[in-house]
This record gives C-alpha cells, sequence and structure tokens, in this order.
C-alpha cells in the first residue's frame, strides 16, 4: 500500500493546505526583508513607492558592517576549531567507557542547549569579570561560543561512532598499527563526514548568536548580529541594516546547499541546532 | 568533557554563589556577603512577579501555538509528500533556520509596523497590525521557534508505521479518531522534545522583545537591564535562576515521557 493511501483524502487535503499556508507564512517575512533593501522609503512604507539600489550601494562602503562582518568571521572560525578538537576528543573519550555517571554526562550535554542563552550568557559574563576578573575581550566570546559549539559536534561525532562501532579500529590494532596510526588512518578518515557537519553547525551557529555575544563581549568588540542590533533602532541607518538583513537571508542558502552535499540529509547536520 | 565540566558547570555554580551575594549602591563594587535580599525582593516586588508570570505564560502560549501549528506540517511531510517532496519540504523548513536570528525578527518589525504588509493588508476590512507589544511578541516567537518543532516531530512521525494506519482504519476508527487515538500518543515524545526548545527559547528572549515588544518586558530585559559594569550583577543573577529552575522541572518532566532521547 503506497505512502498516500493511509490517510482519508479530505484529511490529505486539508493538511496540504495547512503546509502551503505554513510555507506562505515562513517566507513572506523573508521576502519583505528582500523586498524593502530596495525600497526608496527609509521607513519602509508599503507597498514601495519605488525600487533603488541606493541602500546596497551604502550598505557595501559601511565600514562598520564590514568591521562587524569580520569579527564574526574571527570569532566563528576560533570558536569552531576549539570546539572541534575538545567535541571529538569528549565523544572518544566517552565512547566506551561505561562508567556510573553516563546520565548526568548526557544531562551535562543537553544543558548548554536546553538552558536559555541568557542564562549561558550571564553565567559566563559573572564568571570572566566577578568571579576569575578578566576583562571581557574576543576571547571571552570564542570560550562561550565553543561551549555550545562542543555540544553540536560532540552530538554528531557520538551518532557516528555509535553507527559504526569499533571493529575497523581493533582490525587496525590487530595488524600492527599504534593508536596515532589507526587514529590518522582509520577513525579520522571514518568521522570526517561527521566532523565537516559539526563544523558546519558550529559556525552558523557562532555567526549568528547573539545573546550570549552580547553578555560576554567587551564594549569595543563588534560581532554583526551585535552591530545589526545596534543600529536596528537608528532611523539613517536603517535601510543598511535592512540590506544586510537581506544578505544574510541570501547567504543562509549556502550552509543548506553544503549540508545536502555532505551528508545527502539533513538530519544528522540538525542535531542539536538553534 | 572536562571544558563543559569545569568551564560551564562552574559558570553556573558561580552564578548561583553570586545571586546570594550584593552590590554596594555607591561604587556600584560587589560585595561578597552572603544574604538572601535578591531573592526577596524578586518575591515580593509586585513587578518582578507579574514579569516572571507573564514570561511563563507567554513560552507556554508560544508552546502550545508552534505544537498545533507544526503538527500538521509534519503529518504531511511524514505521511502525505511523496520521498522527493519529503526532500525539498525538509529543506524549506531548514532554511529559515540558517537565516539570523535577528533577521526573522527584525523582518516582523517590518511586518508589523503601522504602515507594514500586515496592516495594508488589514486596512480594506477596517482592521489594523497588531502593532508592537505583547501580541507581536508571542507571533514573532512562535515564528522564530516552529522550525524547531516541526523536525522532531516530523522525525517521530516518520517511525509511525503505516501499518497501524491501516489497522485503525480497519478497526473503523475514523481519520479524526486515528489521529487522535494512535498518532498523537505515538507522537507525543518528540513534540515534548520539540516543546523544549521552544519553551526555553521563549523563556530567556529578550532580542526579539525590545525588537517588537513596545514597552512590554519579560525576564530576559530584567536580567539583560541589571547585567553590565554599572548594575546589579547579583540581582540579574537571582533573576536567571528563575529560568534554570524552571527548565530543570521541565527537563523533569520531560524525562518522563521519553523525550529526551528524540533530541
Amino acid at each position: 500500500m503506497s505512502q498516500q493511501m493511509i490517510l482519508s483524502s479530505g484529511l490529505r487535503r486539508s493538511l496540504t493546505a495547512v503546509t502551503l499556508v505554513g510555507l506562505v507564512v515562513i517566507y513572506v517575512p523573508l521576502a519583505l526583508v528582500l523586498l524593502n533593501s530596495f525600497n526608496t522609503d527609509n521607513t519602509f512604507g508599503w507597498p514601495p513607492e519605488s525600487l533603488t539600489l541606493r541602500w546596497w550601494k551604502l550598505a557595501w562602503h559601511s565600514e562598520g558592517a564590514r568591521n562587524a562582518l569580520w569579527t564574526s568571521i574571527e570569532v566563528a572560525i576560533a570558536a569552531t576549531a576549539i570546539a572541534l578538537a575538545l567535541g571529538t576528543l569528549a565523544a572518544m573519550a566517552l565512547r566506551r567507557s561505561r562508567f556510573f555517571g553516563r546520565n548526568v554526562v548526557s544531562l551535562l550535554i543537553i544543558l548548554p542547549i536546553a538552558l536559555p542563552g541568557i542564562v549561558t550568557g550571564l553565567a559566563f559574563q559573572n564568571g570572566f569579570r566577578t568571579i576569575l576578573g578578566v576583562p571581557l575581550s574576543l576571547w571571552t566570546i570564542v570560550i562561550a561560543h565553543a561551549t555550545f559549539c562542543i555540544v553540536t559536534v560532540f552530538n554528531n561525532v557520538q551518532a557516528r561512532f555509535q553507527r559504526l562501532g569499533v571493529n575497523f579500529e581493533q582490525a587496525s590494532m590487530d595488524l600492527g598499527a599504534g593508536r596515532w596510526t589507526t587514529f590518522r588512518l582509520v577513525t579520522f578518515p571514518m568521522l570526517r563526514s561527521a566532523l565537516l557537519a559539526g563544523a558546519l553547525l558550529s559556525f552558523g551557529l557562532s555567526f549568528d548568536e547573539i545573546v550570549v555575544t552580547t553578555f560576554t563581549a567587551s564594549s569595543h568588540d563588534q560581532t554583526l548580529p551585535l552591530w545589526i542590533f545596534q543600529n536596528l533602532f537608528r532611523p539613517n541607518q536603517a535601510p543598511i541594516v535592512n540590506v544586510v538583513a537581506a544578505v544574510l537571508v541570501l547567504l543562509s542558502a549556502i550552509p543548506i546547499y553544503l549540508a545536502q552535499r555532505l551528508s545527502g540529509s539533513t538530519a544528522e547536520t540538525m542535531t542539536g541546532a538553534r | 568533557m572536562l571544558w563543559l565540566g569545569v568551564a560551564y558547570l562552574g559558570a553556573l555554580a558561580a552564578l548561583l554563589i553570586t545571586s546570594l551575594w550584593t552590590q554596594d549602591d555607591f561604587t556600584g563594587t560587589i560585595q561578597r556577603t552572603w544574604t538572601l535580599d535578591n531573592f526577596r525582593d524578586l518575591f515580593t516586588i509586585d513587578v518582578y512577579r507579574t514579569i516572571t508570570l507573564r514570561t511563563i505564560g507567554i513560552a507556554a502560549l508560544v508552546t502550545v501555538i508552534d505544537a498545533v501549528l507544526a503538527f500538521p506540517i509534519a503529518l504531511y511531510m511524514a505521511k502525505v509528500a511523496s520521498p522527493r517532496l519529503q526532500r525539498l519540504l525538509v529543506i524549506a523548513v531548514l532554511m529559515p533556520l540558517w537565516a539570523s536570528y535577528l533577521v526573522k525578527a527584525y523582518a516582523w518589525r517590518g511586518m508589523l509596523s503601522a504602515d507594514g504588509p500586515l496592516a495594508w493588508v488589514a486596512a480594506p476590512f477596517g482592521l489594523h497590525s497588531p502593532g508592537y507589544g505583547v501580541p507581536a511578541v508571542i507571533i514573532t516567537l512562535s515564528y522564530l521557534w516552529l522550525p524547531y518543532m516541526i523536525l522532531p516531530v516530523y522525525a517521530g512521525l516518520e517511525r509511525v508505521p503505516n501499518s497501524l494506519f491501516e489497522a485503525s482504519a480497519d478497526l473503523g476508527g475514523g481519520a479524526w479518531t486515528t489521529i487522535r487515538r494512535v498518532v498523537i500518543p505515538m507522537a507525543f515524545p518528540a513534540i515534548v522534545a520539540g516543546s523544549i526548545f521552544t519553551f526555553s527559547l521563549s523563556l530567556g528572549d529578550y532580542i526579539a522583545v525590545k525588537i517588537v515588544g513596545g514597552t512590554s518586558q519579560l525576564l530576559g530585559n530584567v536580567v539583560f537591564d541589571n547585567q553590565g559594569a554599572a548594575n546589579n550583577l547579583p540581582f540579574a543573577a537571582a533573576v536567571a535562576t528563575v529560568p534554570i529552575v524552571v527548565m530543570l522541572v521541565y527537563l523533569a518532566a520531560a524525562r518522563r515521557t521519553g523525550a529526551l532521547e528524540n533530541l
């Protein structure tokens, strides 16, 4: 019996209708951002009277936006690198051991994604400033970002380990390869796509993150989300912010495309996404 | 693992400790004397109680709205769409997740503005845009977190075997009865898993509130306004324990439904 037949036709029709409406609702606001980036009216009156490329030109020359973009990329790369190293190590360490605290550990892994970002952010700010006496800087942002990025890398790597088992590595060791050789020639190649997926997700999360960033950034570090948020309410900056927003909407197609190429399915890539 | 254990849990513990300290009103430095004053203020001052209840109410409402919207969409994706369409739909739902959070909240600021598209559509009917305020916050948050609900529910529904639908139909269950008595109970853990995200994310939000919320405040705003050099970090820490406690209770409840395996 085919997939199509298990629900009555009336129900199928209503589900189709709801899904269509849902997709429209999901995409209309994004389309509006794109359209408004060409709107001549800088208060975005609707419908737009005429269209212009002026804001795109202004945004291209906006130094604040450009600097913020680079800061964001630097932070995201650093956080992703740390997360890749530590997330993989953590997954390897937990791989075979069945120690008593396994449940505690699994809860611990969920916490950074289950607790609101504002709690994580405040905890870090308090930890750095009040407890450790470290001034906030780009590095405090990186450390805070790395914490939730580790979770995504860990999830991806662990899922891969569970699927693969340990046979290949045991075979490699039996054939006389040392631990390092086994890791380099057997374990790492098996993990590669999981690591890429984890890295992609980490980069995306860090790049987009604003709450934790607000709490761990010093006053002169500005990532792109912070820049957008600061300029959102300034009337003469609004059109430029809108262009940056439109660019971000367009850019969001890239990770989806990469994830598709990477795994054939996006399911694994998205575990723990937020 | 050590990083998470030491850095993250350490920071959380320190946060709880800080919430028991106090701040010197004149110098703005934090004094390490033990006191429950912050919590007393939190529970006895009316404003904070209102804000706490409002926050939890909005988070719960957003979760319910998302569950109600996500279920039919996920059911369509899992059980009606052809495999090819299924893949496309997953991408269509994932795509906005990668679009920046800020951009999406900002998009709704545009949608809801007084001379924006919603007002334009509503005008011929004599209606106007809900404007910025609590309803706008609820709409925006529901929009932001909808994919987090659709994806787990979709994954959960996909695991429900088709034969169960047939069995239910053979036993005389109509479409509605099948959904209510068979599908929803089986998808329930997945719905709870999705609700962890929608609930937690709404609970801590303050950015969307600032963008579309007008003058209304949620817990997140109180925390935000009290952090930073010039403000009252211990009190912010005390406020932040509210979402921690609420989430721990929520996670404990969710655990009993087996939802955590669905994350």
